[in-house]
């Protein structure tokens, strides 16, 4: 027997993430997590939430340097990924609740999983 | 208003396995906010999907986390057998779920002595550690391995376990669910535990879904989710309701993870009962193209493996989402107005795992 599980991919455009985030937050919807994926030097940001195991996520896309609106206004704990993505990928997050400013994960090298910042140049949340 | 000072917790600390640091701003003895920050044990394991084959990939997968080792290479297993369209045999969906279910009692009885340790009740510590080394036995003698067994595989499972061996388990579960009664019965009820741990860092049902916890931490707390209840492996043949408590205190998420101890029991009794016969792998052709979000139920909660291959055979991309990481912004919550003498006893309550938080 294999694994039914229903999910749906979402993609959404930059200035109406917000939007369609507190719109599942109306929903009931549980966030799951915030994952990166690096694809030919952009990264494909998503964001999974999910309500009675049917998981949805919503799918950004963004150039390295594109800040992306923190969500944790909507989701409290959402802080933790976007440290996270801000820390390993060098992505900047604008108005995350608590900003650790680059320093939640302590990596030895600074943005380890950056496709421009690898080791170098910081990025500041603003 | 009294002077707020910060007290470092961490990153070492008696009642810490692993490393993890918060800052505690108290008054007096209280906390008032909890900062914390991760990143001591940093692996970027993740990458290594670009470097290894997807087969490969099995073994740093189980290597991510030294107690719930098994159930990650389920859920990396299952990701890909997803993508590429493979049916896993009967007998490996039953032997899966076993080993499964013995890694979340030793994962539970480990928890409950350090639990234990960290309310200084030492002999209580050590009844636990004994009947866990009861369970690490039967994964050594069916797997190879105490913590790391290698036994899942992209297809099924490497080994089997004979009905010899069955039978030989199955008798045995009698008298380790006799003990394990005993001793929840001690955690349950004796005076010091309950005064020590009632009312203790609560968190409420709202709080607890808003907030993405899983696992004991959300259903100590009322959330009623178990990713087990979706039926992965053999738990939709052998059915499967989650163990919720309400108070969504530090004792109820102990009350959780002794019910669940005795909810792992039942499932590994009921799945040798109803074993299947058969084959226990299936070849596997192919690499895989696609993706998909595999999710499981760690003994810490819902785990995700976020799978994606380009038809190459290695992936381009596993994002891995731990339980550990989703219940920090719970603990942050948890522990303003607690005593900084109980902030051991609380941070354990999440029963945090830093390897897995930074794989």
């Amino acid at each position: 027997m294999t694994l039914q599980e229903e999910q749906t991919i979402i993609e959404v455009a930059h200035p109406d993430l917000l939007r369609e985030v507190d719109r599942l937050h109306a929903d009931g919807y549980r966030l799951v997590q915030i994952g990166c994926t690096d694809v030919g030097g952009i990264y494909e940001i998503n964001y999974s939430f999910d309500k009675g195991y049917h998981l949805k996520n919503l799918r950004l896309k963004v150039g390295p340097d594109t800040e992306v609106p923190s969500i944790s206004g909507i989701y409290w704990g959402a802080f933790v990924y976007e440290n996270e993505m801000h820390d390993l990928f060098g992505i900047p997050v604008s108005g995350i609740n608590i900003d650790f400013k680059g320093t939640f994960i302590r990596t030895a090298k600074k943005y380890p999983f950056s496709v421009t910042r690898k080791g170098e140049d910081p990025c500041q949340n603003e | 208003m009294p002077e707020r000072i910060i007290v470092p917790f961490g990153p070492q600390h008696p009642v810490l396995p692993e490393p993890i640091h918060i800052d505690l701003v108290l008054e007096d003895e209280k906390v008032v906010e909890a900062i914390p920050s991760i990143g001591y044990i940093h692996r970027g394991l993740e990458q290594l999907v670009q470097k290894r084959e997807y087969p490969e990939f099995v073994y740093v997968a189980e290597r991510i986390c030294g107690i719930c080792s098994f159930i990650h290479s389920l859920c990396y297993c299952q990701g890909i057998e997803k993508i590429m369209e493979i049916e896993v045999p009967d007998r490996a969906r039953y032997l899966r779920t076993i080993w499964s279910e013995y890694s979340r009692l030793h994962s539970h009885l480990l928890w409950l002595g350090l639990f234990a340790d960290s309310m200084g009740f030492e002999n209580l510590f050590m009844r636990s550690w004994r009947l866990r080394e009861k369970v690490l036995d039967v994964l050594e003698d069916t797997t190879g391995g105490r913590v790391i067994q290698g036994t899942c595989k992209v297809g099924g499972v490497r080994r089997d376990i004979g009905q010899e061996k069955l039978d030989e388990i199955h008798r045995g579960l009698e008298s380790f669910e006799e003990e394990c009664r005993d001793l929840g019965h001690v955690f349950l009820n004796d005076t010091t535990v309950k005064n020590r741990l009632r009312g203790l860092g609560v968190l409420s049902k709202a709080e607890a879904y808003d907030l993405g916890a899983v696992g004991p931490t959300a259903r100590a707390s009322g959330v009623e989710m178990d990713h087990r209840e979706t039926g992965y492996a053999a738990y939709g043949d052998l059915g499967f309701k989650p163990v919720i408590e309400t108070a969504g205190d530090c004792y109820a998420r102990c009350a959780v993870r002794l019910r669940e101890v005795h909810a792992s029991i039942d499932l590994v009794r009921r799945a040798i009962e109803e074993m299947p016969e058969g084959p226990i792998d299936v070849k596997v052709r192919g690499t895989p193209e696609g993706e998909y979000f595999s999710r499981a139920e760690q003994p810490r909660g819902e785990v995700v493996y976020y799978l994606r291959g380009d038809g190459t055979k290695n992936l381009s991309r596993a994002r891995i989402r731990t339980p550990t990481l989703t219940n920090i912004p719970s603990l942050v919550k948890m522990l303003p107005g607690v005593q900084l003498a109980d902030v051991p006893v609380v941070v354990l309550s999440i029963d945090p795992c830093i390897s897995c938080t930074e794989r």
